[in-house]
């Protein structure tokens, strides 16, 4: 084989490639969703996996996200290995009692007797005027309920290696891409999120944070394309003297505590950057788990910047106003250590 | 009340045409500032689904109603809010996203709200079908005649929200017209690759008539749509409507198309509803090509009106956006 050492790829590419490659090796998986045949999927997730392994594996499906994402669970229960696409995340209420009730709980009520690996993968992200039920992110829903595992890239590289774990996995997986990382030509691109990938299988595991940038003086902890914004944040700050440290926490169940507790522990100031709403949520449960562990030992309160209990509003200039981003950050930042 | 004479036929061209001519200049509009292409960009960002060649299913079935029947619309609503007779130029100020809009700018092109003329729509697909229902229920408990439209595509008659409402609605004979527009596409995936049977034998398996409507030829769609509204107002129950019509864009502006054929693209456009209607109109000599320029002049002048006046608005002030997530709060 062929080894092209440069070769940078779009995070939808290097998803599709992921799925491409355990279909190859696994008849047993399959792939369904609106719109992921021929169109390769609305964020081109899927992109030629219909001209390369057909309709029957590659199934395009009417809009009845509770019947094909529930006739998963029937096809796990029988062995197979199904990944279905739910277009937006906000499109969930249609589809939730198959996934919450179901997917979710049916190993733990069986006992352990059936297993449900599944993945469901699903675009999540706003910052271009989609409003309120095209924006959000919703990764803090499904970590909530027990029994999902919750992956959440920001990059190519992990992309690949995540997707082929979470098709890999006995449990269902709950694979949200971000839109505006996905490389795509007609979003705002974010450069760094199209990294080298090599061309042959390789896996992540679930649960292994990123350090992506070290630092000294206070630790960011973000996921998804927040990543960004806390790391560009974090490069404007060196220059004025502040070491920031960057997790990109790449799955949030199962959730990386040691990566998250050693670094807070070492820096002993924290904010966590999140693009979904602030209430009961991934920020939430990460200031909790910092509390609990380290406490008192802390040098200032941890913050959170996350996006406002508000729905995602239409307007550009009110939905930057919501976003977080570098400059908040930054000043956040200023303030932590300054005071 | 409500004959098809003229002077109707010519008040349902100009809905028609207000509709087509509007959307043609917001499809304009939509592509400014956003070359290279880029969704997030210009005075019109994030999706725009335009309804060119479903003006007839809005206008027939609207021009029927008054203000207090509810409508509620789709993704694709535009021509059901023009037909409805919600304010242009508040929804052009919305569609922009200004101060000025119906939401001040909260909702924007997908979510379109104007209680005003009890209009409304969405972007999840199906979501209409049981909303309408609870119009149907106050209608009943207020002992009043105001029934409720509840739009759908092809597409959203696959959705479970579709099969259930049926059945309530029939149990309950609520005033209610499920109104199909099916323009054979849902995004990519034709209809013949994702609907089982006939849309119109889902409904008479509720016991509820069904209709299956050309839209190509908008008196067809007004005649049904008289016969069914007249029926939820007089308490007999729901009709559902299933309006045959063109989809003459893309799914959303941007949309490359790559699965759609030059063929079935040429069919829709040979049963073009407002050509249609025009060649109709000019043969029956209820309007000449002078009375049509005159009407086109007069719709070109409300689109301008409102276009500008959207342009000139001013943003929502940025910290407006943590307002209203609560009543009161
Ligand atoms: C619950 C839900 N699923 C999927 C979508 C994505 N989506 C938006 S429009 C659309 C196609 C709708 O087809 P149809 O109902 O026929 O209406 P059309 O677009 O053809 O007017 C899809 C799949 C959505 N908005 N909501």
């Amino acid at each position: 084989m062929e080894v092209n050492m440069s070769r940078k790829i779009e995070m939808y590419k290097a998803i599709a490639e992921g799925i491409s490659q355990v279909m190859e090796n696994d008849d047993k998986v399959f792939i369904m969703g609106e719109d992921i045949g021929l169109y390769g999927g609305i964020f081109g997730a899927t992109t030629g996996l219909l001209s390369k392994f057909g309709s029957e594996r590659v199934k395009d499906t009417p809009i009845s996200e509770s019947a094909f994402i529930g006739s998963a669970v029937g096809a796990a229960s029988k062995g197979f290995r199904p990944i279905v696409e739910l277009m937006f995340v906000d499109f969930f209420g249609v589809a939730m009692d198959q996934i919450y009730n179901h997917i979710a709980k049916i190993h733990y009520m069986s006992n352990g007797n059936l297993k449900m690996p599944i993945t469901i993968l699903t675009a999540i992200g706003g910052n271009y005027s989609d409003a309120a039920q095209h924006s959000q992110n919703l990764y803090s829903l499904f970590s909530h309920t027990p029994g999902l595992k919750i992956v959440v890239p920001s990059n190519s590289y992990d992309a690949k290696g995540l997707v082929i774990s979470s098709i890999e996995d006995d449990n269902p997986v709950i694979f949200f891409f971000h839109k505006g990382l996905m490389g795509l030509n007609w979003m705002t691109l974010i450069e760094e999120s199209i990294q080298e990938v090599p061309e042959s299988k390789y896996t992540i595991p679930l649960g292994k944070a990123n350090i992506v940038k070290k630092g000294e003086d206070i630790t960011f902890i973000s996921i998804s394309r927040m990543v960004y914004e806390c790391l560009n944040a974090a490069k404007e700050l060196d220059i004025e003297g502040i070491s920031a440290e960057v997790i990109d926490l790449r799955t949030l169940v199962p959730l990386d505590t040691d990566t998250i507790l050693n670094s807070v522990r070492k820096t002993g100031r924290v904010i966590i950057v999140d693009e979904d709403y602030q209430n009961f949520s991934m920020s939430s449960e990460i200031v909790a788990l910092i509390s609990e562990n380290l406490g008192l030992s802390l040098k200032t309160n941890p913050k959170r910047i996350a996006y406002p209990n508000t729905p995602v509003p239409y307007s550009k200039v009110l939905e930057k106003f919501l976003l977080p981003n570098k400059e908040k950050i930054k000043q956040t930042a200023k303030n932590l250590i300054g005071g | 009340m409500n004959e098809l004479n003229n002077e109707k036929l010519i008040e349902l061209y100009e809905i028609m045409l207000k509709i087509r001519k509007y959307e043609e200049r917001i499809g304009e509009i939509y592509y400014e500032e956003k070359k290279p292409f880029d969704i997030a960009k210009g005075p019109i960002p994030g999706e725009l689904h335009l309804s060119s060649g479903q003006e007839s299913s809005a206008a027939g079935l609207c021009i029927h109603l008054k203000k207090e029947d509810a409508v509620i619309g789709t993704h694709r609503a535009h021509n059901f809010a023009i037909a409805k007779g919600v304010d242009l130029k508040r929804m052009t100020a919305e569609i922009f996203g200004k101060s000025t809009g119906l939401s001040n700018g909260k909702g924007g092109h997908m979510h379109l709200f104007d209680p005003s003329v009890n209009f409304s729509c969405s972007g999840i697909v199906g979501a209409s079908f049981p909303q309408a229902l609870g119009v149907g229920i106050a209608s009943k408990f207020e002992n009043k005649d105001y029934i409720a439209i509840a739009v759908g595509g092809d597409g959203a008659a696959n959705q479970g929200t579709f099969a259930e409402s049926l059945n309530l609605a029939a149990l309950w004979s609520l005033p209610v017209i499920f109104l199909i527009e099916n323009n054979g596409w849902a995004i990519s995936v034709a209809k013949n690759k994702s609907t089982a049977g006939n849309i119109c034998d889902r409904a008479k398996a509720y016991g509820i008539p069904a209709e299956c409507i050309d839209g190509e030829n908008v008196i067809d769609v007004y005649k049904s749509s008289k016969t069914a509204i007249d029926r939820a107002r007089r308490g007999f129950g729901p009709t559902v409507l299933e309006i045959k019509v063109s989809r003459l864009r893309g799914h959303f502006e941007g949309d490359p198309q790559i699965y759609r054929s030059q063929e079935d693209f040429d069919i829709a456009k040979s049963k073009d509803p407002v050509l249609k209607f025009e060649s109709y109109l000019l043969k029956n000599n209820i309007l000449n090509h002078q009375q049509m320029q005159a009407i086109a002049e007069k719709v070109d002048s409300i689109i301008n009106e409102a276009i500008e006046f959207a342009r000139k608005s001013d943003y929502p002030s940025p910290n407006e956006a943590l307002e209203n997530v609560f009543y009161g709060g």
